[in-house]
């Protein structure tokens, strides 16, 4: 007990101390709670201000119902107004329907998804756009695309054993080019992705 | 704060000289056993899939026995973090609650009835996942749909543990009726209240198996509502990671600064944290449900915020751990500011492995609080980077930490001597370095949107610019592959060897405080405050909306009827 060290450790000796708490550690204290509100507040700024939204509850299907169902029967994209659009994708083993979105640049893109089979997962590479995807629930999340290029969209929820090869892209195209490729509703160039997923329905 | 009651004048000696009997000994050293077993077998699927990422794929010459990646990713998922955590974690809680008291357990058959409902909870449990009838992964989401036996198996491993918690607390309570006033050991404390939190955080996985997995998987009903069954989950998600952490802090703060000829720098804060861990780790899963659909912003949020609390008792882990280690290193000659770091004892395996692994712990930790950041966590979940990060945590600041304690228990229990000290220093700074090239790696490839759960050398979708971070990836496997090999092979010589003199077999290093432990509190000895609580909380946090989804449940996803794996 009457032992000390130089250095901090000292302080911790001396039982008039509340609980013992050496003055170091005290400040230590202080400057986490301090780190961890500064953290708080702005996630809280990012979050509800800023627009960085995570997924909520944004409605249910019946799994077992739900490809038969409107909007859910002819996924797809749909165009809402100049510029901005909506697609809702259907996750499936081992597909996504449809597997190609083209969009013009600076479109604002706002995305369905549910499986009537497993659980997957949807994320947009170099993009915010992640969500699980869960039968019984659709997620949704919005993202505009300010820049050209193909991001390819990838399971990553474990889903058996095609899991690997789970993806589908959009396709972020000039605004010149925008025309000819708007047109792909009813994702018919998906259909080669189908093959084994249609025993759900009965 | 003064407390005063009446023990103050009989202050009570932590080291007290009680040693287990050699039956007591053996079965602490069963637990140890199994863990070991799961951790080799386990632990050997890891390097497969690091090979795998830059596409050297053993799978095919094991197709025989394991069938696919998956298979071998559920092994690796479920003998690793499930089946060595805990057989160890209940084992080591068995010597830390004796060794801590000073006395035998009150009702050691309670404790073996659930050690032997925990293996026949595993082997029911490894059948099926070898039979590649459960290739779920250790998560099991439904409507993946696993044989009903593997549901039961987890089930009465998770029973077991409980059953040989409720003889930690029969032990506990004897233990004050004999040593009225006394405060009780840190050691044995700690332990206790880690199997206090796990009793309430695996109410959810239990009520999950219970009425959701197991009546569906035996058929008699037929469809699941996945949504609820993943909030079960994560109620008991989470807190599980803190049931695998705080036998490791345990050691931290009660045994390293013995091992290192130091002293525990503030026993008040290391009570402050365990009780801080059992009110908050479990009102926080929602955090690993930030991109779900189906649960309201709000809670999300919320959990979001409490997340941040949990982190406080871990700040003051590492100071009051760090400070311990200080105490110590300067004690021996270490001068300056960093200086006596080296002075401490790293010619020590057991301690090497531990300080190692709170090391590389403190970057798990950054990671952590990355993961638990609300939209944040939308550009790494469910990526590379989440392994990434919890092979920082769970695969080394526990893992590292359990083999460290290893290094001197199993030679305590089995009366032998630890074979191969300087081979036991390579297996930790091996493993040390390994994870921190894969990790690295791993978390690098999260970032560049790289799937977690999926064998990248065959994807279809990879960029020739994710190469170099996956051939790191199969470096750092193999490395760790050595380490891991390394160790098992200590341990076996170590078991296999002669029995040595009283003298030179380790004793449990147990640490004093600076400062007395009579002079805690006392509010920092007592379950009721903090388990009313941690029940409060968990009813504000977690009850509106647990109670929603229940009520709100809807069994309407039967799953894929087309043969998954
Ligand atoms: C020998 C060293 C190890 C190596 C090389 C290794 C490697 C890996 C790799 C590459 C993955 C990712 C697989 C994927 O997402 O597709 C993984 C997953 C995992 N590892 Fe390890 N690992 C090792 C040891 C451990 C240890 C000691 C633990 C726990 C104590 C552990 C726990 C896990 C868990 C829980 C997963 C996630 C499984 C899942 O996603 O279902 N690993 N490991
Ligand atoms: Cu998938
Ligand atoms: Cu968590």
């Amino acid at each position: 007990m009457t032992e000390t060290a130089p250095g901090p450790s000292t302080g911790s000796d001396d039982p008039n101390l509340t609980m013992g708490i050496d003055p170091y550690e005290r400040n230590w204290m202080r400057l986490s709670i301090a780190l961890l509100v500064a953290f708080a507040a702005t996630i809280t700024v990012a979050g509800f201000s800023m627009g960085f939204a995570v997924p909520g509850a944004d409605g249910e299907v019946d799994p077992r119902t739900v490809l038969e169902t409107e909007p859910w029967s002819s996924p797809g994209l749909r165009e809402i107004s100049p510029g901005v659009y909506e697609a809702y994708v259907v996750a499936q083993t081992w597909s996504f329907n449809p597997r190609e979105l083209e969009v013009p640049v600076g479109s604002e893109l706002t995305i369905y998804v549910t499986s009537p089979d497993v659980q997957h997962g949807f994320s947009v590479r170099d993009t915010n756009v992640n969500m699980q995807v869960v039968p019984g629930q659709v997620s949704k999340l919005s993202y505009t695309f300010d820049e050209v290029g193909e991001f390819p969209y990838i399971c990553n929820e474990y889903c058996g054993q095609g899991h690997a090869a789970m993806y589908g892209v959009v396709n972020v195209v000039p605004a010149s080019a925008v025309s000819a490729g708007n047109d792909n509703d009813n994702a018919s160039d998906s259909a080669e992705a189908q093959g084994d997923a249609d025993g759900q329905v009965d | 704060m003064t407390v005063v009651d009446r023990s103050q004048s009989r202050p009570r000696n932590w080291d007290n000289d009680y040693e287990l009997t050699d039956s007591e000994k053996r079965f602490v050293a069963q637990h140890i056993y199994v863990a070991i077993a799961a951790l080799f077998v386990g632990s050997l699927f890891g390097p497969l899939q690091a090979f795998e990422f830059s596409g050297v794929d053993f799978y095919q010459y094991i197709e025989p026995v394991i069938k696919s990646y998956y298979q071998g990713l559920t092994l690796h998922g479920v003998l690793n973090a499930l089946v060595w955590t805990t057989f160890f974690i209940v084992g080591f809680t068995n010597l830390t609650t004796m060794k801590g008291l000073g006395r035998p357990l009150s009702h050691p058959h309670i404790n073996r009835i659930g050690f032997w409902v925990m293996v026949v909870g595993l082997l029911t449990t490894a059948f099926p996942i070898l039979a590649n009838s459960a290739t779920v992964l250790y998560t099991f989401y439904p409507p993946l749909q696993a044989s009903w036996a593997f549901y039961l198996g987890l089930t009465l491993v998770v029973v077991g543990s409980w059953i040989e918690g409720l003889g930690f607390y029969l032990t506990l309570h004897a233990w004050r009726k004999e040593n009225r006033g006394t405060r009780s050991p840190f050691i044995a404390l700690g332990g206790i209240i880690n199997a206090a939190m796990w009793q309430i955080a695996t109410l959810g996985i239990a009520v999950e198996v219970l009425t959701m997995l197991l009546p569906w998987s035996l058929g008699i009903t037929d469809a699941t509502d996945p949504e609820l069954a993943r909030t079960y989950f994560w109620f008991t998600g989470h807190p599980l990671v803190y049931f695998w952490l705080l036998p490791a802090y345990v050691s931290w703060y009660g045994m390293l600064p013995k091992q290192v000829g130091g002293k525990l720098f503030s026993d008040s804060l290391a009570r402050l944290a365990f009780w801080m861990f059992l009110i908050v780790s479990v009102p926080v899963g929602f955090h690993h449900q930030f991109t779900d659909p189906g649960v309201p912003q709000t809670w999300k949020f919320i959990h979001a915020l409490l997340t941040y609390a949990v982190f406080f008792p871990s700040m003051i882990t590492a100071f009051t751990v760090i400070a311990s280690l200080e105490y110590a290193g300067r004690k021996r000659g270490g001068t300056g500011l960093v200086g006596w770091i080296r002075t401490l004892p790293w010619d020590d395996p057991s301690v090497t492995a531990q300080l190692l692994g709170a090391i590389l712990f403190m970057f798990g930790g950054i990671g952590g609080l990355t993961n638990a950041s609300y939209n944040l966590n939308l550009v790494i979940h469910n990526t590379a980077w989440v392994p990434g990060h919890f092979h920082l945590t769970v695969a080394t600041a526990v893992t590292l930490t359990f083999m460290g304690v290893t290094y001197w228990m199993i030679p305590h229990l089995t009366g032998k001597a630890l074979w191969g000290r300087r081979v036991a220093l390579f297996q930790t700074w091996t493993w040390f370095v390994g994870m921190i090239i894969f990790s690295n790696a791993m978390h690098m490839l999260g970032l560049l949107g790289a799937p977690r759960r999926t064998p990248l050398g065959k994807a279809l979708y990879v960029p020739e610019s994710w190469d170099g971070h996956l051939m790191r990836v199969s470096i750092g496997g193999a490395i760790l592959l050595v380490s891991v090999l390394t160790y098992v092979y200590i341990m076996v010589r170590t078991i296999a060897g002669p029995k040595v003199e009283k003298a030179l077999v380790p004793a449990v290093p147990v640490a004093q405080p600076l400062r007395p432990s009579q002079q805690t509190p006392l509010w920092l000895d007592r379950f009721k405050p903090w388990l009313i609580g941690a029940g409060v909380l968990l009813v504000i946090a977690y009850g509106p909306q647990l109670v929603d989804q229940i009520f709100n449940m809807n069994l309407n996803a039967p799953g894929s009827d087309i043969d998954l794996w």
